[in-house]
């Protein structure tokens, strides 16, 4: 079997100290294998953003040790995770972080400036991905102008625009729609199909967990084999 | 990122929140202005004096005179030796003046750099009168490389064979003249007393009239041939040893390093004379004027150092604000050194805008005020300007408060260039 593009060994995390000390993961293993579309699922604070922020190289877990396409995270250089974080890795969070008083061109062409790509490809990289996402006509509008859908749409396309291998969704329908959400499923199973990207995605939604290779349970920051509640 | 980006991206930032960096830019404004006014004091004082002292002398010589044999309180009289000469006008009580003997002379153009002497003989005219108008005292100075700064007319001729003089613009209006412009080519009589009290006049031409200044004398420049006249006029019956005595001499020399002038004047020290520089002359007057200004930069320095408290202020709140963006920046893979330089770009930016426009408006302010008073109240001191602006220490106040804003800057941009990103997103 080839070398997981992410690996996880006992992952702990724990937030606060003393009485406010909690546990949020407690001995997380896990392989991901490249290309493979993964769900998440578990009940709310169960610790599913938490891992991901660890998958993601976001945060640094308690103990335990990530290994990215074989190469231990903790070893990497502060400039080798940047650019990790900024063309290996695409991240839709779970709120939207946009940048109100931008536009949806700048918010979407925010990590091709991280990378130092020059404005006039920025522009276009970015109105290619906004055009695949039904976006086009809403480049030049203030992020803060658009509805939820939409918005969920442009997160998902700065995602996308540094053309990741990886790309980790939280919970990126949870605010759709049941149309809205299908359209961005479809785009979502799209990529992961024909662009081989590897997709990781929390969500509460059974019914579209089911449209995943693989899924990984989880409770009370420990995984689980199967889904205990739908299978009983 | 890449460093053209975050200039951009940091200048956008600084306009965000309007009031919040126009307050900030306020403060710096007024450290800005103030210590390019008081630049701007020291460049147009400095100027105005380095004139007025080349119109007194050239700086490339020494007065040099016998050292004189101070009677120090309690050292008792002075043994008489016949082979000093004493000269019997003017000093300090207590303080004998010798003469310079043609032999001094001598001895003095033998230091080496030393490439003429000239001995100084003090003529003290009685009166000069124009066209039978009243008479006025008068003092003389030999030109002896001095500059004077002219309102009317041209400079003295010391090659010329014609007695000439340029006189104070004071005398014009009292000799009887209507304006400066009359009073240039006209001759005018110079009374002076001889040995035995008798009255000579000497003719002489007005070639120029000298403005009002601040170290001249309120007297008459001469040249050569007008110094020998009277000179001769004023010895008439003098017995001939009195004849060769001076007070003392202009030594010049070529121009040189200060090393080479400290040498010369030790030289010269050790051989029993004293020589002074202009500069040793009106060293002390500019020592107080910088000392004075010093004090005046300290106050603008203060202002701006309260000014970098508000910088550091400014970008805290906004370090504060901006938290969550800057949590998504370093998640998308933004370096902590870029984060740190957005920030301390963006003080800086600040930092030159506040400085940039407080030394614009400083400049504009005091050139109107500085031509005002040039023409109002210090009309009397021709050619000062109170404030002028020299574009180098404009730029050097520039520098340094952009450098001042840089380092309030460090901190705040230092607190978000360590930031966690998943830490930073969290915050509410
Ligand atoms: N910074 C923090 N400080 C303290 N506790 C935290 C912090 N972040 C998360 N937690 C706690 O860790 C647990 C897991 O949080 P996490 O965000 O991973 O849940 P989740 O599974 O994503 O839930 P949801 O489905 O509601 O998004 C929660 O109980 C939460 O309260
Ligand atoms: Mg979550």
């Amino acid at each position: 079997m080839s070398v997981p593009i992410l690996a996880a060994r006992d992952l702990t995390k724990t937030y606060g100290r003393g009485p406010d000390r909690f546990d949020a993961l407690k001995g997380v293993s896990l392989e991901i294998q490249r290309g493979e579309s993964v769900a998440i699922v578990g009940k709310s604070g169960s610790g599913k953003s938490t891992l991901m922020h660890l998958l993601a190289l976001l945060d640094t877990p308690g103990t335990g040790q990530i290994h990215v396409d074989g190469t231990e995270a903790q070893d990497l250089s502060g400039r080798r995770l940047n650019a990790l974080r900024n063309t290996l890795f695409g991240f839709v969070f779970q709120q939207f972080f946009l940048n109100p008083s931008s536009s949806v061109l700048e918010n979407v062409a925010l990590p091709l400036k991280i990378a130092g790509v020059g404005p006039r490809d920025r522009k276009r990289r970015a109105l290619e991905v906004l055009e695949q996402l039904h976006l086009g006509d809403k480049a030049k509008n203030k992020a803060a102008h658009l509805s939820g859908g939409q918005k969920q749409r442009v997160v998902i396309a700065r995602a996308l625009v540094n053309n990741p291998q990886v790309l980790f969704a939280d919970e990126p329908t949870g605010n759709l729609d049941t149309a809205t959400g299908r359209i961005v499923e479809d785009i979502l199973f799209d990529l992961n199909r024909n662009s081989g990207i590897t997709l990781i995605t929390v969500t509460h939604d059974h019914e579209l967990a089911q449209r995943f290779e693989r899924r990984i349970y989880i409770r009370d920051g420990q995984l689980i084999t199967s889904d205990e509640e739908h299978a009983a | 990122m890449k460093p053209l980006e975050i200039l951009k991206t940091a200048i956008a930032n600084s306009v965000r929140s309007k009031l919040r960096t126009t307050l900030t830019i306020l403060a710096i404004f007024v450290g800005a202005f103030t210590l390019t006014i008081t630049n701007g004091l020291g460049t147009g004082i400095s100027n105005y004096i380095d004139s007025q002292v080349a119109a007194v002398g050239s700086s490339n010589s020494f007065t040099v005179s016998k050292a004189s044999t101070n009677t120090a309180p309690g050292s008792g009289p002075q043994k008489y030796d016949p082979n000093t000469r004493v000269l019997a006008a003017g000093g300090r009580p207590g303080a004998t003046e010798l003469a310079l003997s043609q032999a001094d002379l001598s001895a003095i153009s033998a230091v080496p750099g030393i490439t003429a002497v000239t001995p100084v003989t003090r003529v003290s005219p009685a009166y000069i009168e124009w066209n039978g108008h009243d008479k006025y005292q008068l003092s003389v100075l030999p030109l002896s490389g001095a500059q004077p700064q002219l309102a009317a007319g041209a400079n003295l001729d010391d090659s010329s064979s014609q007695a000439q003089i340029v006189l104070p613009v004071s005398y014009v209006g009292p000799l009887g003249f209507s304006d400066n412009n009359q009073a240039v080519g006209q001759s005018v009589l110079i009374g002076i007393d001889d040995a035995e009290g008798k009255i000579h006049e000497v003719g002489a031409q007005i070639v120029g009239i000298e403005q009002s200044s601040l170290l001249g004398v309120s007297g008459g420049f001469i040249n050569k041939p007008l110094s020998t006249g009277l000179a001769d006029a004023q010895a008439t019956g003098a017995p001939a040893a009195a004849k060769n005595a001076f007070a003392d001499a202009t030594a010049t020399f070529a121009p040189s390093t200060q090393a080479q002038i400290n040498t010369m004047k030790s030289r010269l020290s050790s051989e029993g004379y004293t020589a002074q520089t202009l500069d040793d002359r009106i060293g002390t007057v500019k020592t107080v004027i910088n000392g004075i200004i010093g004090v005046l930069d300290a106050f603008a320095v203060i202002a701006l150092v309260a000014a970098g408290f508000g910088i550091v202020n400014t970008l805290l709140m906004s370090v504060q604000e901006r938290t969550r963006e800057i949590g998504l920046m370093k998640a998308m893979g933004m370096g902590s050194g870029s984060v740190f330089a957005l920030f301390s770009t963006e003080a800086a930016f600040i930092g030159f805008l506040g400085s940039a426009i407080g030394s614009l408006v400083a400049i504009g302010l005091g050139t109107v005020v500085s031509r005002a008073l040039a023409r109002g109240p210090l009309s009397d001191l021709g050619g000062l300007h109170v404030l002028s602006f020299a574009p180098a220490s404009v730029a050097g106040v520039i520098l340094l408060v952009m450098a001042i804003a840089f380092v309030a800057g460090t901190l705040p941009a230092w607190r978000a260039a360590r930031q966690n990103p998943i830490d930073a997103l969290r915050y509410e």
